[in-house]
């Protein structure tokens, strides 16, 4: 029992953090159309920000994340939509998809080349202490992770439905042109998901590179599984990128104690396979329409 | 105007390729990038400190040395073709590559040519494949491991032990190296865990050894997964002793895992804090010049470099193949060959004999427990 319990721990708290990146690729989809395979660099890239704001120019760790906050809003979230996706959109969903690979390959092996190949330290944001629960080792970071990760998600969800610019952004991905039609500035409404999913983007990277420490290959992992967790969950629902992200991370972790831990990696591809033959619109997802 | 310009061409040529032509090359191939990027940087760094010394006593021969360096991206393939690369671009010697899983694939390209290699790798398979021109520069698992499993059942009184080891070349060699010997030395296995490589979330591998009820844990992962399981070791609340083969307490892996690499202890070829002066100052040497802390793979690196001058001296030309032969049953002392820092020996299959360390980090810096004699 509290074997299980430690591995839901471990799971949820990796999960919530896939769910963050995977949230970002079904906002991107609703709202523009983009496939970003680049999500992976994306959540890698605002670490490196935040070790030059340490390192480099000498900020305390608070700051240097605002700093790194800052400009991904300014390269991930506007820079991208200017410079990559309006300019490819029009060409189709395709041409952009590659477009994005590229980009991640850009992202990842410029941080090679400017801070080097090899792993970083990163500092932790949350204390180290462990606490002991009904036998379970219950640590602090990974309590702090799922519930930073809960109040991000849930706080857009309370945005989206609860306020003006968020039904706005809701009608925006339903359907643009009557979107505007009624006064709604659609290009607007499309920055801010961009800006969101830089900002989500920044928040699963401070999270997570205490744990995988702070280098360029770890988009690699990291978009794959966010892909995968965004398909199983419903790539046109919030809420299903946030199940997809935390079932993925516990059964991961479940196959890596109770099946193979050679074989944990091909567990997600297979939940992958089973959901797409049974269930192709995914777990939560809807068939048609689609919303923020 | 294209006569002149054809002639300027031709003497810029001439006069690049000149000093090439006159220098002995020799071939750095190593992990500058991919899982074994900390390894590789460090073995890189020493190997070229090594012939920028070298060569500021003279060179080899008297001739410089000139460093080619080639990347292996810490991809078998690649590393493959970089040797052949080398080979091409006529290097006399190999220095590298340091993971095991490349230096089994690239070390047949250099057999096929005649070239000696230096390798910084410690699966045992790559002594025992009857190549005559492949060279350890720190001893492989199959020699660390005994001595280790030695100390844990002597000194340390271990009897049930849980295994956590990296399902590549490198660590498949390690394990099995350490199954035997626990074998040998009566130690109970009682779990027994592989990850893959350059994996990242080891909470699953940490469960299942803490609720293995083991006296100790063998730890035989890369620099980089060395970290990322101590920190996750750390944060799961694991007490029981912690124990790695040469990397799991390496200073790379102490930087990356902080406080989380304090208690970790192991058994290590070589380490910049053992009590050897040669070898501090060496390591004195390299923090001033490349402003960090070597570990083991960079002290590697160096004595490859002066073993070869060394070796090509005795030999009297960089004759490739009268090197292979020379380093076979040769011994090096110290006190006579300073470069090698301690007394080293090579036997028919190229394995090393070296006295060694059993060390604990402690306060971020490993701490010499143990001086383990050479077998």
């Amino acid at each position: 029992m509290a074997e299980l319990l430690q591995i839901l721990i471990s799971g949820l708290a990796a999960g919530s953090i896939y769910a963050l990146a995977a949230v970002g690729f079904t906002l991107l989809w609703q709202a523009s159309q983009t496939i970003n395979f680049a999500q992976g660099e994306f959540v890698m890239l605002p670490a490196f920000f935040v070790l030059i704001g340490m390192t480099m120019l000498g900020l305390p760790m608070w700051t240097s994340v605002i700093l790194a906050l800052v400009l991904s809003l300014l390269i991930l979230g506007v820079a991208f939509k200017r410079l990559i996706v309006e300019p490819m959109l029009p060409h189709g969903t395709l041409p952009l998809v590659i477009a994005t690979i590229a980009l991640g390959l850009l992202m990842k092996e410029s941080v090679k080349e400017f801070y080097g190949a090899t792993a970083q330290p990163f500092p932790a944001i949350f204390p180290q202490d462990v606490y002991h629960i009904a036998g379970a080792s219950v640590s602090v970071q990974d309590i702090g992770n799922l519930v930073v990760s809960m109040l991000a998600i849930g706080g857009l969800q309370l945005f989206l439905s609860r306020t003006r610019t968020g039904r706005c952004m809701q009608a925006s991905a339903q359907n643009p042109a009557v979107a505007e039609i009624l006064g709604v500035n659609v290009k607007r409404m499309v920055l801010y998901t961009f800006l969101i999913n830089a900002t989500l983007a920044t928040i699963a990277s401070v999270l997570i590179s205490p744990i995988y420490l702070a280098k360029f290959s770890n988009g690699e992992t990291l978009g794959l599984v966010a892909f995968i967790a965004a398909i199983v969950g419903g790539f046109n629902q919030i809420r299903g990128a946030l199940v997809g992200g935390l079932l993925i991370g516990v059964i991961d972790n479940l196959s890596a104690v109770y099946i193979s831990a050679q074989y944990r990696s091909a567990m997600p591809l297979i939940l992958l396979i089973v959901i797409i033959l049974l269930r192709p619109q995914g777990l939560l997802g809807t068939p048609e329409g689609r919303t923020v | 105007m294209i006569k002149k310009l054809l002639s300027a061409t031709a003497m810029v040529l001439a006069l690049g390729a000149a000093p090439a032509l006159a220098d002995l090359k020799v071939g750095s191939i190593v992990e500058l990038s991919g899982p074994g990027a900390a390894a590789g940087t460090n073995f890189r760094d020493g190997v070229k400190m090594g012939f920028e010394e070298i060569n500021a006593e003279g060179g080899i021969l008297k001739e410089p040395v000139s460093v080619i360096e080639y990347d292996s991206q810490t991809d078998p393939q690649v590393s493959r073709a970089m040797v052949q690369k080398a080979i091409d671009d006529e290097v006399y010697a190999i220095m590298g590559t340091v993971f095991s899983s490349s230096t089994v694939v690239n070390m047949i390209v250099a057999k096929q040519y005649g070239i000696p290699q230096f390798t910084g790798s410690e699966a045992p398979s790559i002594t025992a494949k009857g190549n005559p021109y492949i060279f350890r520069t720190a001893f492989g698992s199959q020699k660390g491991v005994p001595k280790m499993v030695k100390y844990m059942v002597e000194k340390m009184g271990v009897k049930k032990v849980g295994v956590a080891w990296a399902n590549t070349e490198f660590g498949k060699g390690g394990h099995q190296a350490f199954i035997d010997e626990a074998a040998k030395a009566g130690l109970e296995i009682v779990v027994d865990v592989p990850s893959e490589q350059a994996q990242a979330d080891f909470s699953a591998d940490v469960l299942k050894l803490k609720n293995s009820g083991a006296d100790a844990f063998f730890v035989y992962y890369t620099e980089e997964e060395s970290a990322r399981f101590l920190r996750e070791a750390r944060k799961q609340g694991i007490e029981k002793p912690l124990i790695g083969e040469t990397t799991l307490i390496g200073h790379k892996v102490i930087e990356l895992a902080g406080d989380a690499a304090n208690g970790a202890m192991g058994h290590v070829g070589l380490t910049p804090d053992a009590d050897v002066p040669a070898l501090k100052d060496m390591v004195e040497r390299f923090k001033t010049k490349f402003k960090y802390t070597p570990d083991h793979n960079a002290i590697k690196g160096y004595t490859a470099a002066w073993t070869l001058k060394y070796v090509t001296e005795m030999v009297g030309s960089p004759d490739s193949k009268a090197i292979a032969e020379k380093m076979h049953g040769l011994t090096l002392k110290a006190a006579e060959y300073p470069g090698v820092l301690m007394d080293v020996s090579w036997d028919e299959t190229g394995e090393m004999s070296r006295e060694s360390f059993f060390v604990k980090v402690e306060n971020g810096k490993q701490v010499v427990e143990a001086i383990l004699p050479p077998n």
